[in-house]
């Protein structure tokens, strides 16, 4: 049985629903989704005081996208935001639109939602003619009222609670761009108020009566993914003192549970075990030249014209290289889960991005068919990607199991750290050859990098075999933000995959790559405009024609009040100097430019970006208060990125554990930052909650060839690595 | 154990050695007190011993015994009882401000933004940036809101000092 009586826990730790709404629930929760997509009632429900429910099946990742769907249901109904919610994603309840990830909510998301609503907005209208006699072209909505015929009625009257029984078509019309009211309007975000005053539940503050506290034990710090950790012995004695802590093992995944939470973490933190000696690595010191030499799988992306011809044609031809390390999601908060596991029936709470992909990977963790497995959606903190989620789900279900009781499984800062997906490592080179004219005649990106694990570290160490993530596209050389926007004759991408499990966990980790792909690339780009005496700026737009990657251009130029000149002409002997420099990418969808200002202490290393401008073109935007924050957050994480993110391994493991080990931009050295939206409503949407970082990115490394006459080759921009490059180029 | 939340008495069953967020979260049921590393590196478990900022994830449960602890929760009656208000406000200027801002991204940080703000602009009412980014260094923000919440709390400085925000 599905334990569904997690009420009253006392204060504000409840898992609760209104009456209505567990009403609601109860029907809909009943049966293991996902729900008939081709239903309108799968999708919203109108209730009888003249509300309605959206049923949306992407995850809030504190981005706003759930304020965003409700703008555009809302839109298509001719309803109030105060008229319409949504509800917790469960497997139970929401329908499966695929994982909220590759900025998928609004650009996948959106149609689905809008022409959903649209085709309720036609229903109703019907059953408005009915009810007042009058054609359904004389009628008028608003507010959820519908009126014609000097009367009027509400939905909450038309259909009340009741299902509409209608097929989805998605063919009913929608409404025209001219006459939105509230997409493209910046409507505040739902969940704000609750979360600056503790009102919110986070996954971390969820308790289920009867649960248990558990923490993982694993070695601090992932070893080479292939290799997993192999458990020598176990010495239970060493935390005979903590009473009521239970030590649960199944194969090499290893863990304590106990009643009070203190009592978890440190048995966790005594329990003595040896691990047997994993494989080496090459470690940060051997990590670039041991994927240069590695055996790889080569294939071609993209190929048009001829390159060596086109490369032989060229006035001047560059050849930059990029390092780009293994980046952490680090979420700000731990992962947490809690799973209740038993015979015939589970229950998972946790922070994933797709409910109905963990459901699957719990189904083959645990050997059950995953229609008896139940996964809701809390919100955490900020993820990024692929962070630790989907373990923790599996980790608290597998404790759950041993215990036989419910588990709340929380991770600790070094499990998260230690054993996340990183972003991969990247080894980049970029060549390419412009005429005399400033065109660009050739150009080749080779890239080398592994893929993404697929096999989570708690189904790994229980003895499931480690895998590869599918699909090869996203997880090798861009073809958007490699060269992509330029009109380039002669082009060849080449992509070289490294073994997976040879390194280090891989994962989707926000603009997947692309700050490494965009550091080689525009930097390639940014020295051929040197080489030709040509402003930076004008040279990419020379050899652009698409609209839209001018249109991102010319705003964010516009924006930083971009003043013409060619970079690094002032070079200056003073030891604290400053740059700007302008770049422009994206991920698979959109259209992201960038400028940086920048500081660089010669003496010290030190390198700071004092001003951030980012411009995306998203297409239609619902809300652009929302892409703006997102544009801010992208500048600012972009330049933790670029200046001090870097996982730190060795040969045995990872070493950086910690904000100390791992740290992030500060307050101290934030950038003022001008995020720009260009405003498309008549194009389709696509993402904004990644697609200027790959820009912002190059804008850095430009903008540091301005203020030094240097180019970096590796990130991050640290001073010990930017005090070497400085001295490698003064005796050259 | 007794302890002193939010100017009210509880007794505790904990372990003296217990960090004072695990008390919090789990014996007070209290949500503002976030666990962000256990390690006082990042913020979000911050709350306020006698007015001053402290990260609850090192303090044992047994070094506040007869101190005054606030969280997030109690934030606007303690922001009355500085200011001598007759009625708490539904929230803390700073509170307000993060919401005028639309500084919030995932959110989970911000118990720690507002708390070290408040007790910023509790010392400093009208804060320069170098003041704002000196005082909140030790909080860290992953989603890169920092922006934004400097912004805010100008406003909430602005909003304190009784003047239109």
């Amino acid at each position: 049985m599905i334990r569904r009586d997690f009420l009253k826990a006392g204060g504000a730790l409840v898992v609760g629903f209104s009456l209505r709404d567990k009403l609601l629930a109860q029907e809909r929760g009943s049966s293991p989704g996902p729900p008939d997509a081709r239903q309108v009632d799968t999708w919203l429900a109108i209730h009888s005081d003249n509300t309605a429910t959206v049923y949306i099946g992407f995850a809030e990742l504190g981005q706003g996208a759930s304020t965003a769907l409700l703008q555009i249901a809302a839109e298509e109904l001719d309803l109030d935001m105060s008229q319409i919610k949504t509800v917790r994603l469960d497997t139970n309840v929401t329908p499966n639109q695929g994982g909220t990830y590759s900025s998928a909510s609004i650009n996948r998301g959106g149609p689905q939602v809008r022409t959903a609503a649209a085709e309720a907005r036609q229903a109703l209208l019907k059953l408005a003619s009915a009810r007042l006699n009058t054609g359904a072209a004389a009628l008028t909505i608003a507010k959820g009222v519908v009126t014609g015929g000097g009367k009027s009625v509400s939905y909450g009257e038309l259909v009340g609670d009741k299902p509409f029984n209608v097929t989805f078509t998605g063919t009913a019309p929608v409404k025209p761009t001219t006459e939105y009211k509230i997409v493209g309007t910046k409507f505040p975000r739902n969940d704000t108020p609750a979360k600056v005053s503790a009102q919110y539940t986070y996954m971390q503050y969820v308790r289920v009566p009867g649960m248990l506290h558990g923490r993982v034990v694993r070695p601090r710090g992932q070893r080479m993914y292939g290799a997993g950790a192999k458990i020598t012995s176990v010495d239970e004695s060493s935390i005979r003192a903590i009473a009521g802590a239970r030590v649960l093992r199944k194969g090499d995944f290893l863990g304590v549970v106990a009643e009070n939470e203190w009592d978890a973490i440190r048995a966790a933190q005594q329990l003595k075990v040896t691990w047997e000696t994993p494989p080496a690595l090459p470690g940060n010191a051997g990590l670039y030249d041991h994927m240069r030499a590695a055996k790889t799988e080569d294939s071609i992306v993209l190929e048009r014209g001829n390159i060596a011809t086109g490369m032989g044609a060229g006035a001047h031809t560059v050849s930059q290289i990029c390092r780009g390390p293994y980046h952490a999601h680090a979420p700000f908060g731990p992962n947490c889960a809690i799973a209740d596991v038993s015979a015939d029936a589970v229950l998972v709470m946790c922070s994933t991005q797709d409910v109905y992909g963990t459901r699957n990977s719990l189904s083959r963790l645990l050997g059950m068919p995953a229609e008896k497995i139940r996964v809701q959606y809390y919100e955490g903190s900020g993820t990024y990607g692929h962070s630790c989620y989907d373990d923790a789900a599996q980790a608290a279900a597998l404790l759950s199991q041993l215990a036989g009781k419910p588990v709340r499984l929380q991770f600790m800062r070094w499990d998260e750290h230690g054993w996340d997906n990183y972003g991969p490592a990247h080894v980049g080179e970029c060549k390419a050859a412009a005429d005399a004219s400033g065109k660009i005649v050739a150009y080749e990106y080779e890239g080398w990098q592994h893929g993404w694990s697929n096999t989570e570290t708690s189904a790994q160490l229980t003895g499931t075999p480690t895998a590869e993530w599918p699909g090869a596209g996203v997880q090798g050389v861009n073809r958007l933000t490699c060269g992509g926007m330029y009109d380039i004759p002669n082009l060849q991408l080449v992509n070289h995959k490294l073994p997976v499990t040879a390194y280090l966990k891989g994962g989707w980790l926000r603009s997947p790559l692309d700050l490494s792909f965009a550091f080689a690339s525009e930097q390639a780009i940014d020295q051929l405009a040197y080489l030709t005496g040509i402003d930076p700026y004008d040279f990419r737009k020379r050899n652009m024609t698409d609209a839209r990657w001018l249109g991102v251009l010319n705003a964010v130029a516009q924006a930083a009040q971009w003043m013409p000149g060619k970079a690094a002409a002032n070079l200056s002997k003073a030891n604290v100097v400053t740059g700007r420099g302008i770049g422009v990418g994206t991920h698979l969808t959109s259209y992201g430019a960038a400028v940086a200002e920048i500081e660089v202490n010669k003496a010290t290393g030190r390198v700071v970006a004092k001003h951030m401008y980012g411009a995306i073109d998203a297409g239609q935007v619902v809300n652009p208060g929302f892409v703006e924050s997102q544009i801010t957050g992208q500048l600012v994480q972009t330049c933790s990125r670029m200046f001090k993110e870097e996982v730190k391994f060795d040969q045995t493991g990872v070493t950086s554990l910690d904000w100390a080990s791992y740290p992030i931009l500060r307050f101290d050295e934030c950038p003022e930052v001008t995020p720009v939206v260009v405003q498309r409503l008549d194009q389709r949407s696509t993402g904004a909650g990644e697609e200027v970082m790959a820009a912002a990115a190059a804008a850095i490394a430009n903008a540091f060839f301005d203020a030094t006459g240097v180019r970096m080759q590796e990130f991050p921009l640290t001073p010990a690595r930017v005090i070497a490059a400085l001295g490698r180029n003064r005796t050259a | 154990m007794q302890i002193r939340v939010n100017e009210r008495s509880w007794t505790v069953n904990a372990a003296p050695d217990t960090p004072l967020l695990y008390v919090l979260m789990n014996e007070l049921q209290l949500q503002g007190p976030r666990f962000g590393c256990g390690l006082a590196q990042c913020g979000s478990c911050s709350v306020l011993v006698n007015g001053v900022e402290a990260r609850s994830c090192v303090t044992p449960v047994s070094a506040i015994e007869g101190k005054s602890v606030t969280t997030l929760e109690g934030l606007p009656a303690f922001y009355a009882a500085q200011k001598k208000l007759v009625k708490a406000p539904a929230l803390h200027p700073v509170q307000q401000a993060m919401i005028d801002e639309q500084a919030v991204q995932c959110g989970y940080c911000f118990n720690g933004m507002i708390i070290k703000s408040s007790e910023l602009l509790s010392k400093t009412p009208k804060p320069t940036d170098v003041q704002i980014r000196t005082a909140m260094n030790g909080h860290l923000c992953r989603c890169g809101t920092y922006p934004r919440i400097m912004k805010a709390i100008q406003r909430a400085s602005r909003l304190m000092a009784g003047g239109a925000a």
